[in-house]
């Protein structure tokens, strides 16, 4: 009884967190909700048994896409308020649509289209190890040119990403390799003799000025 | 295990979630973060199908597949957020309309 338990108090805070999402005034508060659904989701994923997939849910999305839709919605400096205009004009247009949607998946479940498969699983799920190593062993073997496809699809991701977003900026001191190393013994050293006693307050020299 | 939840909960949950989704990108539609937001939650509800049916009909590959979203999602998101910001720095604002500088 109690995953059932469970598994609506999950549903159910995982759909509030999917409303505020679309209704909250401030994105920040969106995010957060974002965060509540996914936190959620993963406990669903826990309860259906998929623990790796749960904890990389947490991980990856709380830990990384929120992360970064955070930092994002906290660097853009906009009146989001403006954005926000025109929400209650759409309402109709939206409910329309989300009834639409709601009609034709109901009508899909109500003619049997979500039911009567063959339940002859593909790859069955061996009840001897963990869920990590069953994933692992069928990943690593059947999966293995998508994975290493996921890896590319990331290293993209990655490169892209930093191009886009690079820029150089005026007045940023940046290392020049070939300046430093061509700095020689006139600019950088010089011999001086300090009087004795007459303290280190007042500077005895001054560095070579190096014409250009 | 569950006593009473069957599949068609967690695919009613899900085609809940897919709805929300929709809705929320047509009522959001000026603010591209929200989009990407709402994108997520689409995303999301796909991922429950998918582990749902693997592990109601005893199948590991919905979780690959799970695994391969969520790797999509990352990427997708890391790329919408690099042009968003990138946009936001040469136009001053995240609205959808301000793009429109392909316009004649």
């Amino acid at each position: 009884m109690l995953p059932d338990l469970l598994f609506f108090m999950f549903a159910s805070v995982l759909l509030l967190g999917g409303v505020g999402v679309v209704a909250a005034r401030n994105p920040m508060y969106c995010v957060l909700c974002l965060i509540l659904s996914f936190l959620n989701a993963a406990g669903l994923f826990m309860l259906l048994g998929a623990e790796f997939l749960s904890l990389l849910i947490i991980m990856v999305y709380v830990g990384a896409i929120a992360v970064m839709f955070l930092f994002v919605v906290m660097t853009v400096d906009i009146d989001f308020a403006v954005l926000k205009e025109g929400f209650a004009s759409y309402l109709p247009v939206g409910l329309l649509m989300a009834l639409v949607l709601a009609l034709e998946l109901g009508a899909a479940a109500w003619a049997g289209l979500f039911t009567g498969f063959s339940s002859t699983a593909s790859l069955p799920v061996d009840t001897s190890v963990t869920n990590i190593e069953a994933i692992g062993m069928v990943l690593f073997t059947n999966y293995i040119l998508p994975f290493q496809g996921a890896a590319l699809i990331l290293l993209i991701a990655m490169v892209g990403a930093i191009v886009l977003a690079h820029r150089t900026r005026d007045g940023v001191k940046r290392q020049d390799i070939t300046k430093q190393l061509q700095r020689g013994r006139k600019e950088g050293l010089v011999m001086t003799s300090p009087k004795s006693g007459a303290g280190v307050g007042k500077p005895h020299w001054q560095p070579n000025k190096v014409e250009k | 295990m569950f006593v009473n939840v069957t599949l068609t909960h967690f695919l009613t949950l899900s085609a809940l979630l897919m709805v929300l989704g929709v809705v929320g990108i047509v009522l959001n539609r000026k603010n591209v973060i929200v989009i990407l937001m709402c994108l997520e939650l689409m995303l999301l509800a796909v991922n429950i199908n998918f582990v749902a049916f693997s592990s109601f009909m005893n199948d590991i590959g919905g979780q690959i597949f799970t695994f391969f979203i969520l790797t999509v999602a990352a990427a997708e998101i890391a790329i919408g957020l690099a042009i968003l910001t990138l946009f936001f720095r040469n136009r001053g604002s995240v609205a959808v309309d301000s793009a429109d500088l392909m316009k004649g």
